[in-house]
């Protein structure tokens, strides 16, 4: 047995594995596959003040390993999700965090207000990279002085757990996950999809209704593991990586490489119980190596 | 129902036309219950540039021998793949999928009517109809006579009416063409296969106040409700189509334009 739990913050996870804001639904969608209480969290959809109703179709476009997206955070509002998913997640025995959307820096802090008040959700994840709505979204996280400015008003307004979730269409990751460190998050998360494009040769169209698109699945791993490593030797809280992660020895790769926990989002399209099967390998290949806890091997390449 | 993920195999694989086959595959520990309407998400080995899962209708389901067929179109490298399955390999199922069609009531005359990949859910659907003590007819539309697909299967079950678009067989021209489509009274139609037809089709059956249903065959990703990428916006606002459809009545679409 090794020891997989890990901390947050003030947040303690039963292991470092957690399911990816918009690719698990309310974690409902994948109960048939899957036991949520054997993840460290679920990420629960990207969520607004207001519903919203997303993109047009088509929102989707298959590439090489990976897949684009624009579905534009179609969600039901804060309203909503406060009546009627809520109650479902606060049975769950796993850490829930909700993804937090905002045009704006005030709607920004007004749903981070509401979600403190949320007994069952013990952490947010402030999503500044989303790369498809025209507002708010991935221009607060690519603009230096725009990121600190939400990050520290919504830290004001938010006491529990604060992830804030970096875009890796930057130049210098370095410098976002500096910025979310000096105003007082307690982790950060990385990466959100990399902004790209797909065009049908035989309509000659684009694949995508709003033309660009977040790209996800393998195609980004190297990428997202490089901006982890990055980032984690540049701050001291935890850095929660994802991009690309099929299976235990991605996970293992984002851990070596500096990431804390690691989250799984395309992969689940393809393999509903991916998580738990990264899970159940990270402890085998603690066991198999006879390390004690999964502290030990994280950020281990720059110790060896 | 409950979905899960499955490995299957492969018993037949019978080529119907070039690029047309009919794959049967076997569950090792029974099919759970499979209603008409609802699909599978076959995921592709061995096809490098296939990344998700292939979504594939229900063609047709035995349960005595735990076998259900897809009827497949070969569109890209996907179903190229799965067209090179042979008997004793294994293919990983993600089902069963989606909401399912609206049987009809004893008394009510019904119409299936799709065409090509199209009428992969229209055969199950038969049977389940025809099961329940309604007599189910058919209207399918081909481009020509070479391209006709499975008329054995379906006679099987009840009238089918043919239409090409060149006349070569039936009737000439599209199935809203076909004069019982037109002359008869139906009390429920149902419709799978490109979406010029379905609209044909669904503006016919609004015109004379038919109740229509009609299965979608948007792009997905997941299949199962959690990447919001194949919505369908409806009456009620965007809908997810591999949860809240692929079956949908006619009057609670809003037709996209098809970007
Ligand atoms: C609910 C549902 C049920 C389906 N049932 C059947 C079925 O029973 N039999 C069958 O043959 N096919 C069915 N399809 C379509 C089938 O899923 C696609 O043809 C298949 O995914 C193509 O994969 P590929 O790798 O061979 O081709 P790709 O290279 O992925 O695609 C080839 C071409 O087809 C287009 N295409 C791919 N998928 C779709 C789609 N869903 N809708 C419209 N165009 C598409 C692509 O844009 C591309 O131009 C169904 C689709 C859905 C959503
Ligand atoms: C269909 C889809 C929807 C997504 N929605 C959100 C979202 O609402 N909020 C968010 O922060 N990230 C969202 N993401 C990004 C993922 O959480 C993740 O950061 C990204 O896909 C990279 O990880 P992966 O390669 O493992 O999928 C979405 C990704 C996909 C594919
Ligand atoms: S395909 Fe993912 S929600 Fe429908």
């Amino acid at each position: 047995m090794a020891d997989l739990r890990i901390k947050i913050g003030s947040l303690e996870l039963r292991n470092p594995v957690m399911l990816a804001s918009g690719t698990c639904g309310y974690g409902s969608e994948l109960e048939d596959f899957m036991d949520l209480s054997a993840l460290g969290a679920i990420i629960v959809k990207g969520t607004t003040l207001e519903w919203r109703e997303g993109n047009p179709y088509p929102r989707m476009a298959e590439t090489a390993a990976g897949m684009l997206n624009a579905v534009g955070l179609q969600n039901k509002g804060i309203d909503y999700f406060e009546k009627n998913i809520y109650p479902r997640l606060a049975e769950y025995d796993t850490h829930v965090i909700v993804n937090v959307n905002g045009n704006t820096i005030e709607e920004y802090v007004e749903l981070s207000r509401r979600l403190d008040r949320l007994q069952a959700i013990p952490a947010i994840e402030l999503n500044i990279s989303c790369p498809n709505v025209k507002r708010g979204g991935m221009i607060f996280g690519t603009n230096p002085s725009s990121a600190r400015e939400v990050i520290s008003a919504v830290r004001k307004a938010y006491s529990k757990t604060l992830i804030v979730k970096l875009s890796p269409n930057v130049t210098d990751i370095t410098e976002f996950a500096r910025i979310s460190e000096e105003e007082g998050a307690e982790a950060i998360s990385l990466v959100n999809t990399l902004l790209g494009m797909a065009i049908d040769v035989k309509t000659m169209k684009p694949k995508l209704s709003t033309i660009t698109g977040g790209l996800s699945g393998p195609a980004i791993k190297p990428v997202a593991l490089r901006m982890v490593w990055q980032a984690a030797r540049a701050v001291a809280i935890p850095v929660i990586g994802l991009g690309g992660i099929m299976n235990a020895d991605d996970a293992l790769e984002f851990i070596m490489a500096g990431a804390s926990a690691v989250q799984v989002g395309t992969a689940s399209f393809i393999q509903p119980d991916t998580a738990v099967r990264v899970v159940n390998g990270i402890e085998k290949f603690l066991v198999e190596k006879d390390f004690d806890s999964v502290s030990r091997i994280t950020g281990i390449i720059n110790r060896i | 129902m409950k979905k899960r993920v499955e490995y299957l195999t492969v018993t037949e694989n019978k080529k119907l036309t070039d690029s047309f086959f009919v794959l049967k595959v076997r569950s090792g520990g029974g099919l759970p219950e499979i209603k008409p309407g609802q699909f599978v998400q076959a995921l592709v080995t061995d096809s490098p540039s296939t990344f998700l899962r292939r979504p594939l209708s229900v063609h047709d389901v035995d349960y005595k021998t735990n076998t259900l067929s897809l009827l497949v179109q070969i569109a890209g490298p996907g179903t190229e793949r799965l067209s090179r399955l042979v008997p004793g390999e294994t293919i990983n199922l993600l089902y069963p999928l989606g909401n399912s069609f609206t049987l009809p009531v004893t008394g009510e005359k019904v119409l299936l009517t799709g065409g090509g990949c199209g009428m992969a859910p229209l055969l199950y659907l038969g049977r389940k109809i025809k099961e329940s003590g309604v007599q189910p007819h058919f209207a399918l539309g081909f481009r020509n006579r070479s391209r006709i697909l499975s008329y054995e299967e379906f006679s099987a079950l009840g009238p089918v009416w043919l239409s090409t678009e060149d006349g070569s067989e039936g009737h000439r021209g599209f199935v809203t063409d076909i004069p019982a489509f037109r002359g008869d009274k139906w009390d429920k139609v149902y419709s799978c296969g490109p979406e010029p037809m379905m609209k044909a089709v669904a503006a016919l059956c609004r015109q004379r106040e038919i109740f229509c249903e009609v299965s979608l065959e948007n792009l997905m990703a997941c299949g199962m409700g959690i990447c919001l990428c194949c919505t369908v916006p409806t009456t009620s606002g965007n809908l997810s189509s591999c949860t809240d459809g692929p079956v949908f009545n006619i009057n609670d679409l809003k037709w996209q334009t098809s970007g």
